[in-house]
């Protein structure tokens, strides 16, 4: 799952740009992941050019 | 019933442009923006030629911050290369020039709406014929015959009509920028350092803003993102090349550099801009790009409307006409941009000593092309390709 660094981002648009599957949502101070539709991709967690969005894989503590 | 002839999606120079040339036309017109304001934040370096601009606007002394007349490049080991600019260019201010330009658009009878946030396309019978957009949360809907997609490298209204418009890695750049005060440099020259040290696959450029002011950023190719971050690149410059800056902004982006959009149009709908890809992947300048693609958008969109046909086959003037007004040049910038990713610092170490043995005065494009062809022959063989279109 792609968490969001609570008041972190700059609400660029970069990670909206490469997403491949339409699953993140901005406004003009606002951003959202949609899980359901969310790859798990990881390319919008490399395109973010302050590091805001980051991965739970590999923590093994997710329950959902 | 339609409310509009056209809806413009997004107030920056694209839709500006395409809400002034619809709106000039007859064309009964809004142009909905998400922010609070047009121009604002401001995610560009900011420099544009005076011939580039001049095609469309008479430039005015307030939306300029700086005359450009010299540009310093340096090699990932600082050799120092020096020309004299070629074209008068201007570093803008962003902020008053986009106002500039949706003021513009709207003395010829284009509304503006702000705080807009376009979240659907109204689709009937597989044609665009409008969009849902909230309005300070409250939710609204507006019909037209034609929307125009000018929202920025998201792309989004784009991909709600069906548009693959999700860019690949290596075809945008990481970026981070700030406007800094306090700080001495040379206030007539832009100045850009490249190589992986500052900026992988992109450079970094220190842009004069007048008054003791620059604009600096950089931006680094999404294929390399993964490895470096943009925010900390450009921190560890400032702390070395200019420690006593103050920063006044600082924003981050994605500049897409990427071949223009294979399909531009759609049933009731055409993209402009950074949503249609229209950057110069070289120089990763959209302003000028986008005002032409703008433009034509919004005098193909009234075109289409007067004869009736909006659809995709009924706007096939639009992507003809943008082809035929550099996006052919586009093309095969592209192409170099691909290959120029490529080069190694040690390349560029070495293209840089072989440039600056040439006397200034003589740095010709074409002597400097010999020279990069000297050492990388494969970008010749790349940029002949793009010309004779193989």
């Amino acid at each position: 799952m792609i968490l969001v660094k609570d008041n972190r981002c700059d609400f660029c648009g970069t990670c909206v740009a490469v997403c491949p599957v339409d699953a993140i949502e901005l406004r003009e101070a606002d951003i959202s992941i949609i899980h359901d539709t969310c790859i798990d991709c990881d390319i919008c967690i490399w395109i973010c050019p302050i590091d805001v969005l980051s991965s739970d894989k590999g923590q093994g503590t997710s329950n959902d | 019933m339609t409310d509009y002839d056209v809806i413009v999606v997004g107030g920056g120079p694209a839709g500006s442009m395409a809400a002034y040339s619809a709106a000039s036309k007859g064309a009964k017109t809004i142009m909905l923006e998400k922010d609070r304001d047009i121009g604002y934040p401001v995610r560009c370096g900011e420099a544009v030629s005076d011939t580039g601009l001049r095609q469309f606007v008479e430039p005015k002394p307030e939306w300029i911050a700086a005359t450009i007349k010299k540009i310093r490049m340096r090699s990932p080991d600082n050799t120092i290369i020096d020309f004299k600019s070629l074209m008068a260019g201007y570093v803008l201010h962003r902020r008053i020039f986009d106002y500039a330009l949706a003021n513009r658009a709207s003395q010829v009878g284009a509304e503006i709406q702000t705080r807009a946030y376009v979240d659907g396309l109204i689709v009937e019978d597989d044609i665009v014929k409008g969009v849902k957009y909230q309005y300070m949360g409250e939710k609204r809907t507006l019909k037209a015959k034609i929307v125009i997609a000018a929202d920025g490298v998201e792309s989004r209204i784009g991909r709600m009509a069906g548009i693959r418009t999700a860019i690949k890695l290596h075809d945008i750049e990481s970026g981070y920028q700030v406007t800094v005060g306090n700080i001495d440099i040379d206030q007539e020259m832009i100045d850009f350092y490249v190589g992986k040290n500052w900026a992988p696959g992109g450079y970094l450029w220190v842009f004069p803003k007048g008054d003791r002011m620059a604009n600096i950023g950089l931006g680094v190719v999404g294929s390399k993102a993964k490895d470096y971050n943009s925010h900390d690149l450009l921190h560890k410059f400032l702390k070395e090349h200019y420690p006593q800056a103050a920063m006044l902004t600082s924003v981050c982006g994605g500049v897409p550099v990427a071949h223009t959009l294979k399909q531009i149009t759609g049933n009731g709908i055409m993209l402009t801009g950074d949503a249609a890809r229209m950057v110069n992947p070289v120089s990763g300048g959209g302003i000028v790009s986008g005002m032409h693609g703008g433009k034509i958008a919004g005098e193909v969109a009234m075109e289409a409307i007067a004869v009736g046909d909006v659809s995709s086959k009924g706007l096939a003037e639009y992507p003809k006409r943008w082809r035929k007004a550099g996006g052919k040049n586009h093309e095969a910038l592209h192409r170099i941009s691909t290959s120029i990713k490529d080069i190694t610092d040690d390349e560029l170490n070495r293209i840089a000593l072989r440039v600056s043995k040439i006397p200034r005065e003589e740095r010709s494009v074409l002597k400097i092309f010999t020279v990069v062809a000297k050492e990388k022959p494969k970008i010749l063989l790349d940029v002949t390709r793009a010309f004779v279109g193989a």
